[in-house]
């Protein structure tokens, strides 16, 4: 029985239209982001079995690809994945006092989840929002200019903002 | 042609020495090929190149850096350096990084002794680290019971996920995690699948995957090597058979490119672990109450030699008979027969698990027209009845190369069997002949019948044969293809209806302008044919006056004195429990290494004979090439080698030509007979006629014998038995 939509199908389906038809694994980046989309955003083998037999590739090709890259869960995650970024223009802005907040108020260590499962908090390498830094990503959106010393009251906005949404 | 010939060569440099070579070769290459060392870990001759260890970094003239001699492509005026001050200095650097995380355990390692990283780094390393730092450790996995796993020691060369990928032609193990945390392995536990999944112990470089059965028994330097030839299967895979003190410790591949390569298959590798289970090691006879006793070999000898010449003054030679196994060497089955014959006895036979025989010498032997190399040249291969994966696995290899450069392959076979390779035709049927009737029709009526004379049998014939779009694609594909062959496996050969498939396969290779390549199982059928084992010729096709009786005969209508020669009869002959019984209920002689069920029960005379490494012999592989090999142990207790055995059969029964003194001698006559020429046999033009019937078009084909239950030593290999579990789950026949 498959545990992938038939929504998620049809757009893995619009993924592989895009390469040369004998290069189907190419679409194996896309596909595991809307699997992972799809099971509340993290994989399990029988999901990356089934995107391997989907593109027709062995099924550790798909296990090394997934183990890559860290956006990529393999296991399971809170409701709200808030990412951190600790590199070096955020660091420089303080992401250090980010993250000491963000473990008091959620009572979690980085790469842990909440008892609960709202939320799971993750160290990343640079977002590319420098000009903002210190920032935070959760879902599709940037959380920006949070540097505790400076808005003292931006995360606690931003964990009531997350926690009213659930 | 001639300046094109010179345009064909590159002037190079190596350490300042002008070499000329032929383009597109990479440095790593040529400097082997002229004795340059550069030091590797991930590049291997018969893999990709991955250029991800950067051990082999040479200095170029003109290049800002150090360039892998792995991945850099020969060019016109190219200056190499392997030992300037930069190169030197960079494999230094290298070696350094890779021993960052190697454990420093070479004293409990396996490896020790025939360990690259050991030699490279004793050669290029420095002699202390610098490194503070924790190193890493990595969990280990669980690949089965053939390879043992040591994942800390892992330098990530990927030579056993190349190798899976391209050689096994299953991706199981790969590169999960990264950077620090990459480890190598298949992510989720199973035992490797392959049936070549030894071969990646013999790829390590370093001592992160180990022979399992072989773990922390010798060492590399205690070793003596034998060179040898693998028994299972008629590939005739070189091996070195490896001993300490008299005992045989591990078998490892010899590497022959025209045969097995670099590779073995893991029954050629680890059966030996099942050569001395169950062993009969002193002559032995039955008493008058019924039971076994020791004896000495006089006493043994002299019992066969009265019982028979009692059986045969009575009932005449034809009272007698023998089965031998398919993989006796070429010496057995010539003395074997030759015993035989001069008992005034025709029956004889290897062919333990064929049911139709009725082809006799009409049919030629069983063997490949083609050379294994030659396999890989093919564009079009149709098979025939036969798991060749798990028959011959390392000709296999070879279809599957030749698949990887765009062979059409397709199949006629039961629906169980599945292989490594693409396959674009495939017929999943349980019988053979109508399908193979079919392609042969399809041929016929597009007017390549020639002069074959199949029209009656095919067209015209009582049957109507069905001709499917299949049988179609097949013909297609074997009259398009420029170099085409079929191939006809041991389920084929073991069929009901055998000479009719033998006949029909033939016709589809002569309308297809195809080559005919036969194997079956045993490590030497072929030999057995030309030693003259079987029932209608004796020695180098002479015929004989009176046909003997074949194998199933012997069973259904056992003889009164029979010889089992190195035959596990309750398992390795066709028939059940009772047939078998009835071939005890004459006078039996087993020369046989191990004590089986009819040897226990029925036998009368159990003569030990030597196993696995213990005697010298030859075997002629599917391709005609005869391979000798030597005795890598003494034989176990009192056992003799099979050529001794029977020649002290031959002279004690007071028989004609059996003062032979050493195996070579053996060997000499028989090639004198068989007209072989430098050690090949060749292609031997069969003269075929169209059969007038199709046979028991109804014959269901027979089942696969699964991959370690071929003969006696593998069944008795307690890991390959272990493995064979583990993969199936623990239900047999899947």
């Amino acid at each position: 029985m498959s545990m992938i939509s038939d929504s998620a199908r049809s757009d893995i389906e619009n993924w592989v239209d895009k390469y040369p038809a004998e290069e189907k694994q190419s679409a194996v980046m896309a596909a595991l982001r809307i699997v992972q989309d799809e099971n509340s955003g993290s994989l399990t083998t029988e999901l990356m079995n089934e995107v391997a037999t989907l593109l027709e590739m062995p099924e550790i090709a798909v296990y090394e690809v997934a183990t890559f890259y860290s956006m990529y869960e393999l296991k399971l995650v809170g409701r709200h994945k808030i990412c951190v970024c600790t590199n070096i223009s955020c660091m420089l802005n303080n992401s250090k006092a980010v993250v000491d907040k963000l473990e008091d108020k959620l009572g979690v260590k980085l790469g842990e989840t909440t008892a609960d499962g709202e939320f799971t908090l993750k160290e990343v390498e640079c977002l590319g929002a420098c000009v903002n830094a210190p920032v935070v990503q959760v879902g599709e959106n940037y959380y920006e200019h949070l540097n505790p010393a400076i808005n003292p009251d931006k995360i606690d906005q931003l964990l009531a903002e997350l926690r009213g949404e659930s | 042609m001639e300046s094109s010939a010179e345009q064909n060569i590159v002037n190079i440099e190596i350490n300042d020495i002008s070499l000329q070579v032929e383009p597109g070769q990479m440095l790593i290459e040529v400097a082997d090929a002229n004795g340059v060392a550069i030091p590797r870990f991930c590049y291997h001759k018969k893999l990709s190149t991955s250029a991800n260890c950067r051990m082999c970094l040479v200095e170029v003239e003109k290049a800002p850096k150090m360039l892998p001699a792995c991945a850099t492509q020969v060019m016109n005026g190219m200056k190499v350096w392997t030992k300037s001050p930069k190169a030197i200095a960079a494999q230094k650097s290298v070696m350094e990084f890779l021993l960052i995380n190697h454990p420093l355990d070479c004293p409990v390692c396996d490896q020790g002794g025939e360990c690259d990283l050991q030699d490279i780094a004793m050669g290029y390393g420095g002699d202390q680290t610098r490194y503070q730092e924790r190193r890493r450790i990595v969990k280990d996995k669980d690949y089965g019971a053939l390879v043992s796993t040591e994942m800390s020691r892992c330098i990530h060369c990927t030579r056993c996920v190349r190798f899976g990928e391209e050689v096994g032609g299953i991706a199981e193990i790969g590169g999960t995690g990264r950077g620090d945390h990459m480890e190598i392995g298949t992510y989720v536990q199973k035992s490797l699948s392959s049936e070549l999944s030894g071969n990646i112990i013999d790829l390590c470089p370093v001592g992160a995957l180990l022979s399992k059965p072989f773990l922390y028994s010798a060492r590399a330097w205690e070793l003596q090597s034998y060179l040898s030839i693998a028994p299972h299967d008629a590939v005739g895979s070189n091996i070195k058979i490896q001993t300490r003190n008299g005992k045989i410790m591990r078998v490892v591949p010899a590497d022959n490119e025209e045969v097995n390569e670099s590779w073995i298959s893991d029954r050629d590798r680890f059966s030996y672990l099942g050569a001395n289970e169950s062993r009969v090691t002193s002559p032995m006879v039955r008493n008058s109450s019924g039971n076994l006793v020791e004896t000495n070999w006089q006493a043994a000898l002299d019992t066969v030699i009265k019982s028979f010449t009692e059986i045969i003054a009575t009932d005449g030679g034809s009272a007698v008979g023998a089965i031998a196994s398919p993989s006796s060497s070429v010496e057995e089955f010539y003395l074997l027969q030759k015993f035989m014959r001069g008992l005034g006895s025709n029956n004889i036979d290897f062919r333990l698990q064929q049911q139709d025989f009725s082809a006799g010498a009409e049919q030629s032997a069983p063997k490949l027209e083609l050379s294994l190399q030659e396999i890989e040249t093919q564009n079009s291969i149709f098979i025939i009845g036969s798991d060749i994966q798990r028959e011959q696995p390392l000709l296999s290899h070879r279809v599957r190369k030749a698949t990887l450069a765009g062979a059409v392959v397709s199949t006629i076979n039961p629906k169980t069997i599945e292989f490594n390779f693409a396959i674009s035709t495939s017929v999943k049927t349980d019988k053979l002949t109508p399908a193979l009737a079919g392609v042969a029709k399809e041929l016929l009526s597009r007017g390549l019948g020639g002069d074959l004379n199949l029209e009656q049998l095919l067209t015209d014939g009582a049957v109507n044969i069905a001709v499917e779009a299949e049988h179609k694609e097949i013909a297609d594909s074997l009259v398009n293809g420029e170099n085409s062959m079929v191939l006809l496996g041991a389920l084929a050969y073991r069929d009901q209806n055998q000479s009719r498939i033998y006949s029909l396969a033939t016709a589809i290779s002569k309308m297809s302008n195809s080559s005919l390549n036969i194997v079956t199982e045993g490590a030497n059928a072929l030999g057995g044919v030309l030693a003259g084992a079987v029932p209608y010729h004796s020695a180098g096709k002479v015929e004989v006056s009176e046909c003997g009786v074949d194998v199933a005969e012997m069973i259904s209508n056992p003889p009164k004195g029979v010889v089992l020669f190195g035959v596990e009869a309750d398992k390795d002959l066709a028939g059940d429990d009772s047939a078998i019984d009835s071939l005890g209920s004459g006078f039996v002689v087993a020369i046989t290494p191990f004590m089986d069920r009819l040897t226990y029960e029925h036998a009368d005379v159990v003569l030990p004979l030597a196993g696995f490494g213990e005697s010298s012999g030859t075997f002629v592989n599917a391709e005609g090439r005869w391979q000798s090999f030597s005795g890598a142990v003494k034989p176990l207790g009192e056992a003799r080698p099979g050529w001794k055995i029977l020649r002290v059969l031959g002279s004690s029964a007071e028989l004609q030509g059996f003062e032979l003194d050493s195996s070579e001698q053996v060997l000499n006559e028989v090639k004198a007979l068989c007209d072989v020429t430098a050690d090949k046999s060749e292609p031997e033009i069969s003269n075929w006629s169209a059969p007038t019937d199709l046979g028991n078009i109804e014959a269901e084909m027979v089942k696969p014998i699964p991959l370690y239950e071929v003969d006696a030593v593998v069944r008795r290999s307690a890991p390959l038995q272990e493995q064979a579990k583990k993969l199936t789950g623990g239900v047999d026949d899947v």
